[in-house]
């Protein structure tokens, strides 16, 4: 993979894609919320649920961010300005147009949706042009999905092990992506607001009065 | 890093597997959701042992049994009896009615997998009276589901979500009226069956059932792409009669297709639609 620096130059990217599990509604709602209504890359999230527990989180997120809030359907395009929910006992996968499809295929990992199926998915459709951030978990799931990210020059963050309520899948994430970017919790928002920012994303800026 | 030409070359090879695969046995899965078709391939890919997408096709296009124990890797995933029982409970408390008001009902469950749906349809229509006037049409593209779905036998590990998926969705008897346990399996009562014809049918390439009252056909387009969603649409309007009822799965709606006119929409959460026109 490119060294950051290099990967944010001349940069625009198609996503934001992330993965949570246990204690990952606390975990989001500590990031997406601390994101401006001007961020300017669409939001994916996966996040695994206990059955019959917490369906509504997308409801409750929206109430809290600046983004609007969207539970995905089938073919739905990405928007910009928007965070995208997996809807519960889907599969979520992202289309080379930038349209999601949704499957019922058999669990990975114990999980539908899985954050692996949707990162696999996106780093197909967007290559380089992907973020994708795995966070707080108690299993394994988005480890191979962000390997694939890493593999098509995509940019992968792991939220930091001291940091993660559950750091089982965070640290299968760094193990799998050994180069990935860690980040603390409360240093997230800031981390993807900088990873896609204008002036990041063409690189340093240009000295336009040199010094004399 | 993999390169952008590798990605280039694996959308080559799953393109010439597809046309293969169609051209060989007939099975059409060229405009099926691309996401999950390379997923499915990879899949196959890795089961069979290559290294190449690409070098399946010879085998594939040469090996009939090896096609027969890989395709159904593409059929109508299995699901669960009263899937979102919710939805279910509509169906008793406000699809039944209508039904009621025909001397005779048609019914159509495309995309019937093992037959889960089916049986739990049969159910809700003996509760309300109905059965002795309802026809089923069950069907799927693959016959090995086929099979299962009218041999009507699940494991009993299954029973735990499917009694309380019943219970949640009206159900008005004890569940265990509707099948015979024995060891890890049951299977279910005969009488369900009575009125249910198991056929296949295939939705890439199979025609119009006529005057149909009710099709089912839950989280079926969703491996399908927009063009295959739109021939399923067309085909599920000329396929039902005036007034006649379409129930998708809760996650996909005739939103992103072009539809005015012809459907209503009887219930949002649930992409319950009636035919207008």
């Amino acid at each position: 993979m490119e060294s950051l620096p290099q990967a944010r130059l001349n940069r625009s990217f198609g996503a934001v894609v992330i993965g949570a599990s246990a204690g990952g509604i606390a975990a989001i709602t500590t990031i997406l919320p601390a994101l401006p209504a001007t961020f300017p890359v669409p939001i994916v999230v996966v996040l695994h649920q206990h059955p019959g527990g917490g369906a509504d989180w997308p409801n409750y997120l929206g109430r809290q961010t600046a983004l609007a809030v969207v539970e995905v359907e089938d073919k739905m395009p990405l928007a910009a300005g928007t965070i995208h929910c997996a809807p519960p006992g889907y599969h979520l996968l992202m289309e080379e147009d930038g349209s999601f499809a949704l499957s019922v295929d058999e669990k990975v990992h114990f999980s539908r949706p899985s954050i692996d199926l949707l990162f696999t998915s996106a780093a197909d459709a967007f290559g380089p042009a992907l973020i994708g951030v795995i966070l707080t978990g108690a299993n394994s799931d988005g480890a191979e999905g962000l390997a694939a990210i890493a593999a098509r020059g995509g940019i992968a963050v792991v939220q930091s092990l001291q940091s993660a309520a559950w750091p089982t899948m965070p640290a299968a994430a760094l193990q799998a992506v050994p180069q990935a970017q860690v980040v603390d919790l409360e240093a997230m928002a800031t981390t993807l607001i900088n990873l896609t920012s204008p002036s990041f994303a063409q690189g340093p800026a240009p000295c336009v009065n040199p010094p004399s | 890093m993999v390169k952008p030409e590798l990605t280039e070359i694996e959308e080559l090879e799953i393109d010439l597997l597809l046309e293969a695969i169609q051209r060989r046995y007939g099975y059409d899965f060229r405009d099926y959701a691309r996401a999950s078709v390379r997923r499915k391939v990879r899949a196959i890919a890795a089961t069979v042992g290559v290294a190449q997408i690409s070098e399946l096709v010879p085998r594939l296009i040469h090996e009939p049994q090896l096609f027969a124990s890989v395709v159904g890797t593409f059929a109508t995933p299995v699901t669960e009896m009263f899937r979102d029982p919710p939805f279910f409970r509509y169906l008793r408390e406000t699809i039944v009615p209508y039904l009621k008001t025909w001397p005779y009902v048609r019914i159509w469950l495309a995309g019937c997998a093992t037959g889960e749906e089916v049986y739990s349809l049969a159910i809700l229509l003996k509760e309300e009276g109905i059965y002795e006037r309802c026809t089923l049409f069950a069907t799927d593209f693959i016959d090995a589901s086929l099979r299962s779905a009218q041999a009507g036998i699940y494991p009993l590990r299954n029973m735990k979500t499917n009694i309380a998926n019943y219970q949640q969705s009206g159900g008005r008897n004890h569940f265990s009226e509707y099948y015979h346990a024995d060891y890890d399996a049951v299977i279910m009562d005969a009488s369900l069956r009575q009125n249910i014809t198991f056929a296949n049918h295939n939705l890439v390439t199979d025609g119009v059932f006529s005057e149909v009252h009710l099709i089912l056909c839950r989280n079926v387009l969703i491996y399908f792409n927009s063009t295959l969603q739109k021939r399923a649409l067309t085909l599920f309007h000329d396929s039902l009669l005036r007034g006649g009822f379409l129930a998708l799965g809760s996650k996909e709606s005739l939103r992103q297709h072009d539809f005015k006119g012809k459907f209503q929409e009887m219930e949002t959460a649930w992409k319950v639609y009636r035919k207008l026109d």
